[in-house]
């Protein structure tokens, strides 16, 4: 066997009831590679790197750590043999400064007395080294989402560890700040760190890795080297099947404006400014328009002050032609349908059961409620058994299934199925494809392209490029509250759409 | 799903074990108080106590007792309804205790100096107890207070206000208000003969039936209409309510009125039988209302199983007063019962107990039975794995 592995995850298998998470998983990283792991939600990723990290014990499999076999109990394990990683969802301290969150933890002190001046000098040396850009003394909250990630990347490294786990690192980034990305993990690597980098993406995987290993549905199937793979070649690896890039469309025929929206403002619930500063825009029947940005520039607040969620400061809302500025929710629900962005905040009552659910936004009509009040439960379950099977929701006990107890695609799933079958005049979709699997995708992107040419109007936001690129038929860039941009998906290019993304670009200017 | 799930998964049995958990332990350490205070008459301490009227010798003395316990135990169940709907409902409704006292209150001054009669009493002493629980509930929907907060403070503003009113119908030497039956006939709840089913107790009445149909008309308002639905999830996932267009503030409030009523119309249940008077020095807000909160807790926070669980939690603090008071200060028996209600309220606590133990047996078992099947399936995965 290869002496240069610096770490081995040899026949793991892991099990939670009911299902096997892991099924005899090999995985080898060899020093100083790159080496992605790919697969589905549900593949059996996380429960992996769970299991290198010592919050999992494998019930059969040995990792070993340069050759030599290891015992992972607990996370402190992991740290002492050198195994960082960055979480998709960063673990820094707001209110402190990029130095403060790297040295936490891991203090170096005098008599009780910190000594920064030694740190910094320690971390200005790895900042160097790697080609880092960061400032040390602003504060996290301050920071670019991207700075706040190379502060991440800092952490591990100040703590010298050689194998670096980066968990979807991307998923927050703008096209710019990934390129950035990838430069700095292959400067890792060319100074002998090994790196982890797990992701679905496969631009990216073919971009940065040397080596990748599939998973799908917990089991292994197989570990390849990049050069001599295809993006085809991986994806059929991880889904079984061959799988749809693009989703097929015909050129779209706007009809009449559906939704209007006059200089809309709506205040922000986290900070003084306004969320979303006048912005105006048209929707028409038969398009699909996509409001395109990187998280938390505006977009939410926009689509809570378009649904009712928040209220509007100023501008008008005029759907179907009539006023809603200051409508009330119901009222708005019965000419809009919104897949919202979190479902498990606002699309479902997790501990109501799946067809209570489905009526969620129609139990008071006659056909679910009698006069005296009383629910229709018959019907109620006839609804939901329809929907169920049409729109192939699955779940333990079909109808009767408590939601918390479903998958997060089946959830989602049922929230669109919920929301379509309303044939509303005006779609809302955001995020609708977040952590589902490519199937799950897939379907979602067909029924959303079928609403459309049955004459709905879409608003889609989404933080996904892909899913712009292919659905959209109009981009609307958000940049700050404002939209920055209007572009045409077919000749746009993701690039160009990243500099208005960062707001370097904007239009007129 | 092809493994059977265990019986010991079903909501409404986890419930019951849970609850009979609870009160086993309870019991226990009851005992172990009274071991510690005085070990020689502990054993038959706690056995009177949970003979409760059986401890009279005469079997009509025990009907008549059984028929005490029972007219307090219907004020019991209607705070206890009063916390359970306000839980359903996200809303933890502390002050089902103020709730009863201004119930106690209206009821009381509309009957002895007012002269109205019971029913009229009754429905107002309702009405009222709904509308101290809608301030509490407007304060959460507008402003955001605090439910808790605000129904303590409720609490102690009631009971000052209820003793500052009944002061006017007071007994002139003593603190008591004056008797109701002398006062106004009309004004006590009629017994429609139940009282004699009970040894010829005067108190038992109209009121223990009506309870028990006030429990099942909550249990069918939570699980069976538009409106339990609209509640229950307004309680669940107040974002998820506004999201599909409730009216979750309308819904806040209206759920802690329906709750104001039950509680204040359970005060009007024990009041107008005349059973007690009121002690308009008192400086403490009754425990009828604070009882509530465990029987809504070992009823399993179901209207259904709060009729039993009242019950039980009304024997117990009944059968206090048989605590054998040469060995045991009087406020021993409080003590015992208060042990016992307070470990009520760790039924929910048991019930993901059970649902622990459950998953860890399941694993055990899978891991049985996988690694029982391991050798035949290790090479089929191989197999499947190293063709791509």
């Amino acid at each position: 066997m290869d002496e240069n592995y610096a770490i081995e995850m040899l026949n793991i298998t892991k099990r939670f009831p009911g299902i096997i998470a892991n099924d005899n998983i090999t995985l080898q990283l060899r020093r100083g590679e790159i080496h992605a792991l790919l697969g589905e939600n549900g593949a059996g990723k996380s429960t992996l790197m769970s299991v290198l990290f010592g919050l999992y014990q494998a019930e059969e499999g040995v990792i070993k750590k340069d050759g030599v076999e290891v015992q992972i109990k607990d996370p402190n394990d992991a740290t002492a043999l050198g195994i960082g990683m960055v979480h998709q969802h960063f673990k820094l301290i707001e209110c402190f400064t990029v130095l403060d969150n790297i040295i936490l933890g891991v203090e170096t002190t005098k008599l009780g007395f910190l000594q920064k001046a030694e740190a910094r000098r320690k971390v200005t040396e790895l900042i160097d080294r790697y080609g880092l850009n960061v400032d040390l003394d602003a504060k996290i909250e301050d920071v670019t989402v991207g700075m706040q990630q190379r502060t991440e990347i800092l952490k591990m490294l100040y703590r010298e560890n050689e194998i670096l786990i980066f968990d979807e690192p991307t998923a927050v980034l703008t096209p710019q700040e990934i390129e950035e990305l990838m430069h700095i993990m292959r400067n890792l690597v060319a100074e002998g760190k090994s790196i982890l980098f797990i992701s679905h993406k496969l631009n990216e995987i073919m971009e940065v890795a040397d080596r990748c290993t599939v998973l799908r549905k917990g089991k292994y199937v197989g570990t390849v080297s990049i050069a001599e793979t295809s993006k085809e070649a991986l994806s059929r690896m991880m889904v079984g099947r061959d799988v749809e890039f693009v989703v097929q469309k015909d050129e779209a025929k706007p009809k009449d404006v559906v939704l209007d929206v006059r200089g809309l403002t709506v205040a922000s619930r986290t900070h003084p400014n306004d969320a979303v500063k006048g912005v105006d825009f048209q929707v028409r029947a038969g398009e699909i328009v996509c409001v395109a940005g990187i998280d938390g520039n505006g977009q939410t607040e926009l689509v809570y002050g378009i649904t009712g969620l928040e209220n509007a400061k100023a501008g008008t809302i005029t759907l179907c032609g009539h006023d809603i500025t200051h409508a009330p929710i119901r009222r708005r629900n019965a000419e809009l349908s919104h897949i919202p962005e979190d479902r498990h905040k606002h699309g479902l009552v997790l501990d109501y059961t799946l067809e209570d659910n489905m009526v969620l936004e129609s139990y008071f009509d006659p056909r679910f409620v009698t006069k005296a009040g009383f629910l229709r439960r018959r019907a109620i379950r006839e609804y939901a058994e329809g929907l169920i099977e049409q729109y192939d929701v699955r779940s333990g006990q079909g109808p009767v299934t408590i939601a918390r107890a479903m998958s997060g695609g089946n959830q989602q799933k049922a929230i669109v199925a919920r929301e379509i079958d309303k044939s509303p005049e005006l779609l809302i979709a955001v995020q609708p494809t977040r952590g589902l699997d490519v199937g799950a995708i897939e379907y979602i992107h067909r029924q959303i392209v079928a609403q459309r040419d049955n004459g709905m109007a879409v608003l889609l936001v989404s933080l996904e490029l892909d899913e712009v690129m292919s659905l959209s038929d109009r981009i609307l860039v958000m940049y700050e509250g404002e939209i920055v941009g209007e572009l045409d998906p077919k000749t746009t290019t993701v690039e160009e759409m990243g500099l208005y993304m960062a707001g370097a670009k904007r239009k007129g200017a | 799903m092809k493994q059977k799930r265990s019986i010991l998964r079903n909501k409404g049995v986890q419930s019951l074990i849970s609850s009979l958990l609870c009160i086993l332990i309870g019991l226990l350490v009851g005992y172990i108080a009274l071991l510690i205070i005085n070990p020689e008459g502990a054993w038959d301490s706690i056995i009177a106590i949970l003979k409760n009227f059986l401890n009279a010798t005469k079997p009509s003395i025990q009907l008549k007792n059984l028929g005490n316990t029972l007219v307090k135990t219907a004020p019991l169940l209607m705070c206890a309804l009063s916390v359970l709907f306000a839980y359903k409902v996200g809303l933890f409704n502390i002050g089902a205790a103020g709730q009863y006292v201004i119930g106690a209150a209206t009821c009381l001054y509309l009957t002895l100096g007012a002269g109205m009669p019971w029913w009229a009493a009754f429905i107002i002493a309702a009405l009222a107890g709904g509308v101290l629980g809608a301030i509490s509930g407007a304060l959460k929907a507008y402003c955001n207070v605090n439910v808790v907060i605000s129904c303590i403070m409720l609490n102690w503003i009631s009971l000052y206000g209820a003793n500052l009113i009944l002061g006017k119908v007071k007994e002139a030497t003593s603190p008591y208000t004056l008797v109701l039956s002398s006062t106004n006939p009309g004004g006590v709840i009629p017994s429609l003969g139940l009282g004699e089913l009970f040894g010829g107790n005067q108190y038992v009445g109209l009121a223990i039936p009506l309870a028990i149909i006030v429990a099942i008309l909550i249990w069918v308002l939570l699980e069976k209409t538009k409106l339990g639905y609209e509640l229950k999830a307004t309680g669940l996932n107040p974002n998820a309510a506004k999201y599909c267009g409730m009216k979750e503030r309308r819904n806040v409030i209206l759920t802690m009125f329906i709750a104001g009523a039950l509680a204040g119309m359970g005060a009007a249940m024990f009041y107008l039988t005349g059973y007690e008077q009121w002690q308009t020095t008192q400086a403490s807000v009754p425990a009828m209302g604070f009882n509530g909160i465990a029987a809504a807790f070992l009823g399993g926070l179901n209207p259904i199983g709060a009729i039993f669980a009242s019950y039980f939690i009304q024997h117990i603090t009944s059968g206090g007063a048989y605590v054998d008071l040469t060995m045991y200060s009087s406020q021993t028996s409080d003590l015992i019962s208060s042990l016992i209600i307070y470990l009520c309220g760790f039924v929910l606590f048991f019930k993901s107990f059970i649902d622990t133990r459950l998953d860890r047996k399941q694993e055990k078992e899978l891991q049985k039975a996988r690694a029982a099947e391991d050798s035949a399936g290790d090479s089929e995965d191989n197999e499947k794995g190293g063709d791509e």
